[in-house]
């Protein structure tokens, strides 16, 4: 089962997915802004990082550009929780090198569904 | 797997109250003329926090209308929009109106008020007024709608031919044209032939780039719509194709025709053996779509709610770990001697009597360190408490066209967390009357020659073992003219006394009191300084004022740090030992011959200087056995409650020391003159008095005691 870096400011938003991923048998790291995600990435290698958009100290596009410029996670999957449906802030996400978003709000089977999609 | 939303809820509670205040703290520092960026950023991160745990957690009302909140502030923040002072205050409503909300849902009930409707209305009107319209207006479910509709629009085709050429950066976004692949396969059977055309030479390649193309077919009865949906992610980083085949053959000869001949590539056997109708993708377009709350956790989420109504309030406390750690530390210590005084008790000879008494004394040391840290669990600084105040002054100052700066200071200054949440309300009231009465209007306080801008300054200190809250003004200080007149009126004064400037200054805290020339909204509640008084009391504290005419009014509190424990006087009377709170005690005394007088009817009194105090004695009241019957032979304990003296006659005074109030309420019932009880170092219990209680208990009115001169004392 793969590892995956949890990042959000919400803590209720966090335990939400760290619980459903931890359910489908995952490792999950938990951050509650960017920078501290950061910190945590290059402690541990992670599969794949599940990051909301609007943070404190080090936003969701400052996080994707900070972990593409660390060799080993060039190619990680990174996936942007946003809920910005009208698609600037995703296409702001894509440029920066994320892999791809859900939208929020989502519920655990949607979040499941669209790891597996990313996970294989 | 379905996953209970629910146990999430209060954490979701919790920040979103947290949330809010940051909310509201930052739009009351919000200059409308010099927007500090990050502030407003600051602000919409919350609001977006919020609507995205309700929508979430499938709390609809709250996410839709935090939507339109999130849009307005959306705008401002990108410059779309100007804020204005106008928009700050719909803010803040709308802030109060997501708070009630969350409350509601907080006591599982339903958040749908009419407030949010107004607000809503009045966002969209603003929103529309000007030329970023339409888009914020939409509901969040809007989305979903249109993709469901889009893709039933879509007529179903059973082959499908596929053209992807991503662009060579793909990969570096984490995308996996093989992962799509997979994907693909799932909707049904799938044929992929790569181009390798753009591939260059080996000494020149770049290994992280993607110069393959595909040419895909996929035989699944599924839409476009679906398909596209696979390279959501990518899609404006490749030319992609998606093109229907209604026959099959075709396809293959044209695949062949056109590229060159390339080994199929298979991807998951299974799925491609099988192709399966639509079931697998039907997931997928919620997943994608997907922004409602799916019906079955819907109605978990309502089932919920329901039955909850009568929901017991737990409160909760967030403790900092330092503090957990040091009472962990205490345990070890006290761990560490009882294993000793349990070694001397097993073997003990008189030799060793020093060494017991040593560690009675670290037995003792180690309790009160204990005690000390628990207590300290359940302290919160008064921040807690203040926060509320840059808004209400802010709002109350706008009301009444004064200009005022609240400045606070020692917020972080700890406090019992229920002396905290009992103290809000009186607090509440002296903010209120400092701003209604103490500050003016800016006009009168140019002509006085004060700055325009009155100052209420908030001051929190700890000060030997009580807490004290300040709530100073620079207004026009107590009117001694007009509270005299006034105290003459209501009979509290006669005509003609003449008090010192303290006692005047008092007489505000006296029952129905109030000065105002015309009620208004804000102090004119039918709540007067004589209640803030009481309920300051009933936490065995004090309130007091001190006042310079024309220069402003200083409110001070003192308040016990918890409530937990009392400073206690045992007093005797007859067999029994009662705890008068230390606090309530202004002196006591031994009577002599004539300081007491018998009055017909009634009961006796004390005369203390220029007045009379009525004597209270515990053995009528409780019906006991007294010790002492003549007064002259115990003694008189001066006490005061409800704003007014008795003495209280006991035969001795005993010990004072610190008691752990145990509640009679709680355990028993209520019993009048008793506010609780403790049990004593030698076990017994013992009751605390309630002065107020007593003093009604006894039937002592207040009207007849009240200031008399020492002149006609006599015939009294």
């Amino acid at each position: 089962m793969a590892k995956i870096l949890a990042v959000d400011d919400s803590a209720s938003m966090r335990q939400m997915v760290s619980f459903t991923l931890k359910g489908a048998g995952h490792e999950v790291v938990e951050a509650s802004d960017g920078k501290q995600a950061l910190d945590k990435a290059g402690e541990i290698q992670v599969d794949l990082v599940l990051s909301d958009v609007n943070m404190p100290v080090m936003d969701g596009i400052e996080l994707v550009k900070a972990l593409r410029a660390l060799p080993n996670y060039k190619f990680t999957p990174i996936l942007m929780l946003t809920t910005e449906s009208a698609g600037d802030k995703k296409m702001e996400g894509k440029r920066a090198g994320a892999t791809g978003w859900l939208v929020k709000p989502f519920n655990p089977e949607q979040l499941l569904a669209t790891i597996k999609k990313v996970l294989g | 797997m379905s996953i209970d939303l629910s146990q999430f809820h209060q954490v979701f509670f919790e920040e979103s109250y947290e949330g809010l205040d940051a909310m509201e703290s930052a739009l009351l520092n919000l200059q409308p003329d010099n927007v500090d960026p990050e502030t407003v950023n600051e602000i919409f991160r919350a609001a977006h926090s919020i609507k995205g745990g309700s929508g979430t957690f499938g709390f609809s009302g709250v996410a839709d209308f935090t939507h339109v909140v999130e849009t307005l502030l959306d705008e401002i923040r990108s410059g779309k929009r100007k804020i204005t002072s106008e928009t700050v205050d719909l803010f803040l409503k709308s802030v109060d109106c997501i708070r009630r909300m969350i409350q509601l849902l907080d006591a599982g009930k339903s958040c749908d008020i009419p407030e949010a409707k107004t607000l809503k209305a009045q966002y969209e009107d603003i929103l529309e007024r000007d030329e970023e319209p339409s888009s914020a207006t939409d509901n969040i479910s809007s989305d979903t709608a249109t993709m469901i509709a889009s893709s039933d629009a879509d007529s179903l085709v059973k082959k499908w031919r596929i053209g992807f050429k991503p662009e060579l950066d793909v990969l570096r976004t984490g995308n996996d044209p093989l992962r799509m692949f997979r994907e693909l396969a799932e909707l049904g059977a799938l044929q992929v032939k790569a181009d390798v055309s753009r591939v260059p030479q080996i000494s020149t390649i770049d290994p992280e780039a993607c110069y393959l193309s595909w040419q895909l077919e996929l035989c699944a009865d599924v839409s476009k719509s679906s398909i596209e949906e696979v390279f959501e992610w990518v899609i404006d980083e490749c030319e992609l194709t998606i093109e229907p085949l209604t026959d099959a053959n075709n396809v293959t000869e044209a695949l062949t025709e056109k590229s060159e001949p390339v080994p199929t590539q298979k991807v998951p056997e299974s799925a491609l053996n099988e192709p399966e109708p639509l079931t697998g993708s039907k997931t997928i377009v919620s997943v994608v779509g997907g922004v409602d709350v799916e019906p079955g956790v819907r109605n978990l989420v309502e089932k919920q709610a329901t039955p909850d109504k009568s929901k017991v309030e737990v409160s909760s406390i967030r403790v900092g770990i330092d503090k957990v750690d040091s009472l962990i530390n205490m345990v070890g210590e006290l761990v560490i001697t009882q294993s000793m005084l349990g070694e001397l008790g097993r073997d003990f000879s008189m030799e060793r009597l020093p060494k017991l008494l040593e560690g009675l004394d670290q037995l003792s040391q180690n309790t009160r360190e204990l005690q000390e840290s628990v207590m300290r669990i359940r302290m919160l600084p008064i921040s807690f408490t203040f926060s509320r105040f840059p808004r209400l002054v802010h709002d109350l100052s706008r009301s009444m066209g004064k200009k005022i700066e609240l400045k606070m200071l020692g917020e972080q200054t700890e406090l019992d967390k229920t002396v905290m949440e009992r103290i809000g309300d009186p607090l509440v009231h002296l903010v209120r009357n400092s701003l209604d009465h103490g500050i003016e209007q800016p006009e009168d306080r140019l002509k006085a020659g004060k700055s325009e801008v009155g100052t209420i300054t908030l001051n929190a200190f700890h000060q030997s073992g009580s807490i004290v809250i300040q709530i100073i003004d620079d207004g026009a200080g107590l009117n001694k003219t007009k509270i005299m007149d006034k105290a003459v009126k209501n009979g509290l004064v006669a005509e003609g006394d003449s008090l010192p400037d303290e006692q005047i200054h008092d007489l505000i805290f006296k029952p129905g009191f109030s000065t105002a020339d015309h009620i208004s909204e804000l102090s004119g509640r039918g709540v007067g300084m004589d209640v803030v008084r009481r309920n300051i009391n009933e936490l065995n504290g004090s309130v007091e004022v001190e006042s310079v005419e024309g220069q402003g009014s200083t409110f001070t509190i003192r308040l016990p740090l918890t409530l937990a424990i009392l400073d206690g006087q045992l007093i005797r009377v007859g067999d029994h030992v009662y705890i008068l709170p230390l606090i309530s005690i202004i002196e006591s005394i031994q009577s002599f011959q004539g300081m007491v007088h018998r009055v017909v009817g009634g009961c006796d009194l004390l005369r203390l200087r220029n007045e009379y105090v009525p004597i209270i004695r515990l053995s009528d009241i409780f019906n006991i056995k007294p010790g002492v019957q003549e007064i002259e032979d115990g003694l008189l304990v001066v006490v005061e409650g409800d704003n007014m003296k008795v003495a209280i006659f006991v035969d001795d005074l005993e010990a004072q020391q610190q008691v752990v109030i145990k509640s009679l309420e709680e355990n028993y019932k209520k019993v009048d003159g008793v506010s609780g009880a403790t049990i004593l170092g030698d076990g017994t219990v013992s009751l605390i008095l309630d002065i107020s209680g007593l003093i009604k208990l006894a039937g002592v009115q207040r009207n007849e005691y009240k200031l008399v001169s020492s002149d006609d004392g006599r015939a009294a």
